[in-house]
C-alpha cells in the first residue's frame, strides 16, 4: 500500500550536506523553478563560492539562516514527480533546536538522516534517530552522504552502516516505542550520485537511489484498516434555526471531526467516551452528501440515533474497542521550553480535542540521547531533554498507548501563564 | 491480516482506496477550521476574492454546514483592486449568504492612519498591514483564516498552520510555538490573535486542481483575456485610467491572465492562452516560474521582503 502523499523529515546542519540534499533533490526532479534558480545564482556569486550553484542557498528562508548558515525552524517544502507528492519537513539538527526537530517529526512517514561520511556517526545524527524512532515514524533512512570526499569506498560505507547499526539496535530496545525499518543507501548530495539517479560510481551498491526509495517505501502501519476506530469530537453543527436544512425534518445536530484512525459504518454500535454513553451512528454526513462508511483521515459529520449530550473532547468509538479511559498516565516528554519541568508542576494539557488541567505527579527518568540510558529520577526536565512521567488530569482521558495510534496517544503541555507549548507527550501505558 | 480487527468486514487492502492527496489536504484544512472554530472566540475569515481564498469558502462549506459559518469573511479593500475580482467577490457572499466586513485602506488613509505612497511605482500593498490590524482590533477578531501557503515564498516556508500574533500584530519567525501532531494550541491572551493557514500544506497546482474538482467558479482575471497593458521590470502590468508611466513605457494590447490577485499597481498578468479550468491546469503543471517571481513586484524589492512585512503583521 503506497500513500499519495509522503511526509519526511530531514535533520541536520548545512555542513552535513542536508540544505545540498533537499536543494538536489528539488533540482535534479525538476522542481526549482527559474526565478528560484537566479536567485540562487546572484546569492551563490555574492557569497564568492565557486562559480558552481550552491544548492544549499536554494532551502534558506529566514534572513538570520542565511547570515548563519544554519537552520533555526522546520521549514516545509513541496516536490511532485509523477509517482508521489512529498511534503519535506526541513529540520534544523543543532542541540538548540531540537524542539523543532520533535515538531518536524511528529507528522512525519519518514525520516531521512544524513551521515557525513568522513566525520562518522555524530551526535546530532544519533539524536536524529532518537527522536525519529521516538515519535514513531516508521521508516528511517541513513543516506551517508559525501562518499565523493571517501573515493566512493565500499569499506568506509560498510563500516559506517554498523556503526549505526549498532546503535539502532539500542533504539529497537526497550526505549523505542515502536519499531522503525531501517535503510542505509550511500549517495553525494553535492555530486547528485544516488540521489535521483543511480550512481555509475557506486556500482557495488545494489540498492535504490534516494528519490526512488521515497517514492516506493510502505508506510503501511498507519493504513485505517489496521487499526480500531477512533473519532474526537471536534465540533457540535446545530444551526440556530432547527430545521433550515433542506430534507431535514427538526432538529439537526451533527458531531463534526476527523476520524483519526480506522473507519466507521452507518448503523454501528457506538460509545462516546469518557461519558460512557452508547448509541448508534445514524448518518455520515458530507457536504457531497451521505456515506455508508467514513475511514481515516477523512473529516465527517456523524449523526447520532440518540439526542445525547456529546460535546467537543469527546471520542466516539466501537465500545468493544474501547481505549483506555483514565485520570492517570504514563508518558515520554519532549521538554520544549526554557522553563523545566519538575514534579509538581500544572499544565494545561490538550490531548486529541480535549483539554484539562494536568499534574505531575512523578518525574521518572529522563534519557541521555547518547547512550539512550535512562538516569532515573532527575530533578528536572530542561530545554530539548526527554523524559517518563506520570501525570494526573482534572478530567478523563480516552488514549491508547502511542505505539498503536499516534493520534490518541499524543498531546501537548501548555504553560498556564505564557499559553507557550511547553512540552510534546507520547502516551505510555495507563499508570493507574 | 488487515480483516483481523473486529467490527470492519474483510476487504483486502488493495480493494481499499487511498484517500487522494487532495481529500488528504483537505481534511487537514477542514480539521484545522474546526479546531479554531471552536477553540477561539471570535476568528474572521479573510477573503480577497482570489484563488486561495476562493477554497477556503468551500472549505468552510464543508466544514460546517448545514450551519452558518461561525465567523464573518472580510476584505481588505485597497481601492486598487480589479472591478472583475470585486464584482465577483460580492457575488459570491451573496450565495453563501454569509456575512462580508470591508475594510478600506482608502478610509485609513483618509483617517491619516496610512500615508499613500506617490510616484508611478506607488502601491497601497503595505499599508494594507495598517488596515488589517486596525480592523482586526476595532472587531475584537482573535483569529484570522488566510489562504497563504508555505509553497509561495521562502518566509512563508517557516510559517505554522497556526501562527502566533502578538498585541502589536507582529510575527517573531525565531520564537515560534512548536507546532506537533495536529495539535494546535490556540490559547491566547486579550489583544493578541493567532493568524490560521489552513492551506500551508497545499502547492499551486494543487489549488488550481482542487477549483478543477469542485468546479468553483474564479474571477475571470484568473483566464486569458485582451486587456491594455504596459512591461515593466520584465512584467505587464494592467493600464487603466491615471496609471503613471515611466519614460519609453507603451500601452499594448495582449493577451494575458493573472496567476495572482492583488492590486492593479502591483500585480503582473502572464501571457496565456489558457481559457478553462483544465487549460489553466495544464500551464501551472507545465510553468517554470513561481507565481509570486513572475506576478508580484511587491515581492521584489529585497531577499527578505516577505519576510519583513510578515513580522510587521501583514497576510
Amino acid at each position: 500500500m503506497t500513500l499519495d502523499l509522503l511526509r519526511f523529515t530531514t535533520a541536520g546542519s548545512v555542513d552535513d550536506g542536508k540544505s545540498t540534499l533537499i536543494g538536489r533533490l528539488l533540482y535534479d526532479s525538476k522542481q526549482v523553478f527559474e526565478d528560484q534558480l537566479e536567485h540562487v545564482a546572484q546569492a551563490s556569486a555574492r557569497r564568492g563560492g565557486s562559480g558552481a550553484l550552491d544548492l544549499a542557498l536554494l532551502t534558506d528562508g529566514l534572513r538570520a539562516e542565511r547570515e548563519q548558515g544554519i537552520t533555526i525552524d522546520v521549514a516545509y517544502r513541496y516536490f511532485a514527480t509523477t509517482r508521489r507528492r512529498f511534503i519535506i519537513a526541513d529540520c534544523p539538527g543543532h542541540q538548540q533546536y531540537t524542539r523543532n526537530m520533535v515538531t518536524g517529526a511528529s507528522t512525519a512517514d519518514v525520516a531521512v538522516v544524513l551521515i557525513d561520511a568522513r566525520k562518522g556517526v555524530l551526535e546530532q545524527s544519533k539524536r536524529h534517530a532518537f527522536i525519529s524512532a521516538l515519535l514513531g515514524i516508521p521508516q528511517m533512512v541513513v543516506a551517508i552522504n559525501k562518499m565523493d570526499l571517501v573515493d566512493f569506498s565500499r569499506e568506509r560505507y560498510e563500516e559506517l552502516v554498523e556503526e549505526f547499526e549498532a546503535f539502532a539496535r539500542k533504539l529497537r530496545g526497550g526505549s523505542n516505542p515502536r519499531h522503525t525499518e531501517m535503510s542505509y543507501i550511500p549517495i553525494s548530495a553535492l555530486e547528485g550520485d544516488n540521489v535521483v539517479e543511480r550512481s555509475p560510481r557506486l556500482d557495488w551498491y545494489d540498492g535504490q537511489p534516494l528519490l526512488e526509495f521515497l517514492e516506493e517505501v510502505e508506510v503501511a502501519y498507519d493504513h485505517p484498516y489496521d487499526k480500531q476506530a477512533r473519532f474526537p469530537v471536534q465540533w457540535v453543527i446545530r444551526p440556530a434555526n432547527g430545521g433550515a436544512v433542506p430534507g431535514e425534518s427538526g432538529d439537526y445536530r451533527g458531531y463534526a471531526g476527523q476520524l483519526a484512525s480506522g473507519a466507521l459504518r452507518l448503523g454501528e454500535e457506538v460509545v462516546a467516551l469518557p461519558s460512557g454513553l452508547r448509541t448508534r451512528i445514524a448518518a455520515i454526513d458530507t457536504y457531497e452528501g451521505e456515506l455508508e462508511e467514513a475511514q481515516a483521515p477523512m473529516s465527517v459529520t456523524l449523526r447520532l440515533e440518540d439526542e445525547l449530550d456529546v460535546s467537543r473532547g469527546e471520542l466516539i468509538c466501537r465500545a468493544e474497542e474501547a481505549p483506555t479511559v483514565s485520570r492517570e498516565l504514563q508518558a515520554d516528554v519532549c521538554w520544549l521550553n526554557e522553563r523545566p519541568l519538575r514534579a509538581g508542576s500544572r499544565y494545561v494539557i490538550k490531548h486529541t480535542t480535549r483539554g484539562a488541567t494536568a499534574i505531575v505527579d512523578e518525574l521518572q527518568d529522563v534519557v541521555d540521547v547518547h547512550t539512550l540510558e535512562r538516569a532515573s529520577a532527575p530533578e528536572q526536565l530542561a530545554l530539548n531533554d526527554i523524559g517518563r512521567v506520570r501525570l494526573r488530569t482534572s478530567t478523563p482521558l480516552a488514549f491508547d498507548p502511542y505505539r498503536s495510534n499516534r493520534r490518541t496517544g499524543s498531546f501537548i503541555l501548555i504553560d498556564e501563564a505564557t499559553n507557550e507549548t511547553v512540552g510534546a507527550g507520547m502516551v505510555g501505558a495507563s499508570a493507574a | 491480516m488487515y480483516g483481523e480487527s473486529s467490527g470492519v468486514s474483510v476487504m483486502s487492502v488493495a480493494e481499499r482506496p487511498q484517500l487522494s492527496h487532495l481529500r488528504a489536504l483537505e481534511s487537514e484544512a477542514i480539521h484545522v477550521m474546526r479546531e479554531v472554530a471552536a477553540e477561539l472566540e471570535k476568528p474572521v475569515l479573510l477573503f480577497s476574492g482570489g484563488k486561495d481564498s476562493i477554497v477556503l469558502l468551500r472549505l468552510a462549506e464543508k466544514a460546517f454546514r448545514p450551519a452558518p459559518f461561525p465567523f464573518p469573511l472580510m476584505h481588505v479593500d485597497t481601492g486598487h483592486n480589479f472591478p472583475e475580482v470585486i464584482e465577483f467577490r460580492d457575488r459570491r457572499v451573496a450565495e453563501l449568504g454569509e456575512l462580508l466586513i470591508v475594510a478600506s485602506v482608502q478610509e485609513s488613509i483618509d483617517s491619516g492612519r496610512a500615508v499613500e505612497e506617490t510616484g508611478p511605482r506607488a502601491s497601497r500593498n503595505r499599508l494594507q498591514t495598517v488596515t488589517l490590524l486596525d480592523a482586526i482590533a476595532a472587531h475584537g477578531f482573535d483569529a484570522a483564516f488566510g489562504g497563504a501557503r508555505r509553497d509561495e515564498e521562502r518566509a512563508r516556508a517557516k510559517e505554522r498552520i497556526m501562527s502566533f500574533r502578538d498585541d502589536f500584530g507582529q510575527w517573531d519567525p525565531k520564537n515560534q510555538r512548536p507546532e506537533l501532531w495536529n495539535l494546535y494550541n490556540g490559547r491566547i491572551k486579550k489583544g493578541e490573535n493567532v493568524r490560521v493557514f489552513p492551506l500551508s500544506n497545499w502547492t499551486e497546482l494543487d489549488v488550481w486542481e482542487y477549483i478543477s474538482q469542485e468546479q468553483l467558479e474564479v474571477p475571470s482575471i484568473y483566464f486569458a483575456h485582451e486587456r491594455p497593458v504596459f512591461e515593466r521590470d520584465a512584467m505587464l502590468y494592467a493600464w487603466r485610467e491615471g496609471t503613471e508611466l515611466i519614460d519609453g513605457e507603451q500601452i499594448f494590447t495582449e493577451t494575458v491572465r493573472y496567476r495572482t490577485v492583488g492590486d492593479m499597481s502591483c500585480t503582473g498578468g502572464v501571457r496565456s492562452r489558457a481559457a478553462t479550468l483544465e487549460e489553466v491546469v495544464m500551464e501551472i503543471a507545465a510553468t517554470r516560474i513561481t507565481e509570486r517571481g513572475e506576478t508580484r513586484a511587491d515581492d521584489r524589492v529585497s531577499e527578505a521582503a516577505m519576510e519583513d512585512r510578515k513580522k510587521a503583521g501583514y497576510f
